[in-house]
């Protein structure tokens, strides 16, 4: 005889309520990625055209600053690793850090040592687990996250990307505000572009004494659509400059190298990239991060979609078997009364 | 008359944008006024001030905007902010008692300095003197 019926009832209510809540996971999750996306659209025109301002100005003659310039001999690069927080997401994280790992091995084979900034709680676990060492961590919103978020954890990147490969972030101190917080090996300017820098960009408090860094590296899972997610690396600082497509340059119609040209920029260059710099890694950081977050909510949304499926199944499966054991058990008990009656009648 | 196309685009998402004539904004430097077909440009703006815009059609009206910059081209002016607020979005009230707040003294120099010059700025655009 299989299992017994009271043990198969048990499993199907339990089944089913398995199926209950991964089912609501589903739903809500599927709302997220509808609201996810539209915040990535939105967001999308400023992230555009601050790219185009910074390449329109780095053709036009800026090109000195660290921002847009590789450094020679790096000697430390940081990797930002954007994860979740909360698992019951199928392989999102596990892509994530897969790619992670693989691209510190890269970074750790050309000779730059990688420094660890980490954003969501499954990351961070992972890492500590492992007995990392992370420059910095931040949990708590990679579902729905915020731009002040983001320019919290971006500065604290500006600060060691200021800093440079060979030093640590120091922060000025509160009797000359117009320390230099923001200059360091690297900047290759004087001590006025340090001074500047520094009253345009403070470095957040937990940036302290952090290992500064040559190149800004961030992984995290990029949005095409529902269906299709990937995970990506890319370098954000030092700006690699893309070439502009001619189809999204829609208002330049004459020719761009022309125009660009006669460009003119108040404050001047160098002054103008120290104040854009932090704003321009804030918003790199924050595309990332939505991104991120609909890529997650799409993750989790097809895991408990595959989820309920599964609890559906096994909860036909059971009924099945569940129905083929009280058939046996009646049957049993039929066979026995009549057993019982012929053997009475004789 | 020369029109040009004008854009104000925050983090979230793009505020406004449409044809205007005319478009003034407080850089570092100073004020700016922008007609159609000045030369390109890419300014930093005050991180705290108020952008007013001329629409070809329709009323001039202001903006509040936060940390942000201007790119200009010959027809077209975008200005990015990381957070900005049309001046029929913002509560008067609320940036007032928010202004006093920050005046009242608190114990954070930099930040309640910031926070007042974030209130005027909203006043401003909404039209209201700040000082009274």
């Amino acid at each position: 005889m299989p299992a017994s019926l009271r043990v198969l009832r048990r499993r199907i209510r339990s089944t089913k309520n398995i199926a209950q809540i991964t089912k609501a996971m589903e739903m809500v999750a599927a709302s997220r990625i509808a609201k996810a996306q539209a915040r990535v659209q939105a967001a999308r025109p400023y992230s555009d055209e601050f790219t185009h301002v910074l390449t329109t100005a780095a053709k036009a003659g800026a090109n000195d600053h660290p921002l847009l310039e590789a450094r020679e001999e790096p000697s430390r690069a940081g990797v930002l690793v954007v994860t979740s927080d909360r698992g019951l997401c199928g392989g999102y994280n596990a892509n994530v850090l897969r790619e992670a790992e693989r691209v510190m091995r890269e970074l750790s084979d050309d000779g730059k040592e990688p420094s660890l900034f980490v954003i969501g709680g499954k990351g961070v676990a992972y890492f500590r687990f492992r007995n990392r060492e992370m420059s910095g961590q931040w949990t708590g919103f990679s579902e729905v996250p915020d731009y002040a978020n983001a320019a919290h954890a971006a500065d604290t990147l500006t600060a060691c990307f200021l800093t440079g490969g060979d030093e640590t972030v120091q922060r000025p101190s509160d009797d000359d505000g117009q320390g230099s917080g923001g200059s360091g090996e690297g900047s290759g300017e004087g001590s006025e572009g340090g001074s500047s820098r520094a009253a345009s960009f403070v470095p957040p408090e937990d940036a302290e004494g952090l290992d500064g860094v040559d190149e800004l590296h961030v992984v995290f899972t990029a949005f095409t659509s529902v269906a299709s997610q990937s995970v990506t690396s890319r370098q954000i600082a030092p700006l690699v400059l893309e070439e502009e497509e001619s189809g999204d340059e829609e208002q330049s119609s004459s020719d761009p190298e022309e125009r660009q040209a006669e460009y003119e920029f108040e404050p001047e260059p160098e002054v103008l990239f120290d104040r854009l710099m932090p704003k321009y890694l804030r918003a790199r950081v924050f595309a990332a991060l939505l991104d991120a977050a609909a890529s997650e909510s799409a993750a989790r949304q097809r895991a408990m979609k595959a989820a309920t499926d599964n609890a559906n199944d096994l909860v036909e499966n059971l009924t099945r078997e569940a129905n083929q054991a009280r058939q046996a058990q009646i049957t049993q008990e039929i066979s026995e009364i009549v057993g019982g009656a012929n053997a009475l009648a004789e | 008359m020369a029109e040009m196309e004008v854009a104000i685009v925050g983090v979230e998402k793009r505020l406004w944008s449409g044809q205007a004539n005319f478009v003034s904004a407080r850089t570092v430097e100073g004020d700016i006024g922008l007609l159609p077909g000045h030369q390109p440009m890419i300014a930093a703006l005050d991180e705290a001030g108020v952008v007013r815009i001329d629409p070809t059609d329709g009323e001039p009206f202001h903006a509040a905007v936060f940390g942000g910059f201007l790119s200009v081209t010959a027809e077209s002016v975008t200005v990015l902010a990381e957070l900005a607020e049309l001046a029929n979005e913002i509560d008067v009230a609320a940036a007032r008692d928010e202004l006093q707040r920050a005046e009242g003294g608190g114990d954070d120099h930099d930040d309640t300095a910031a926070a007042a010059a974030r209130a005027r700025a909203r006043l401003r655009a909404a039209g209201e003197n700040p000082d009274r």
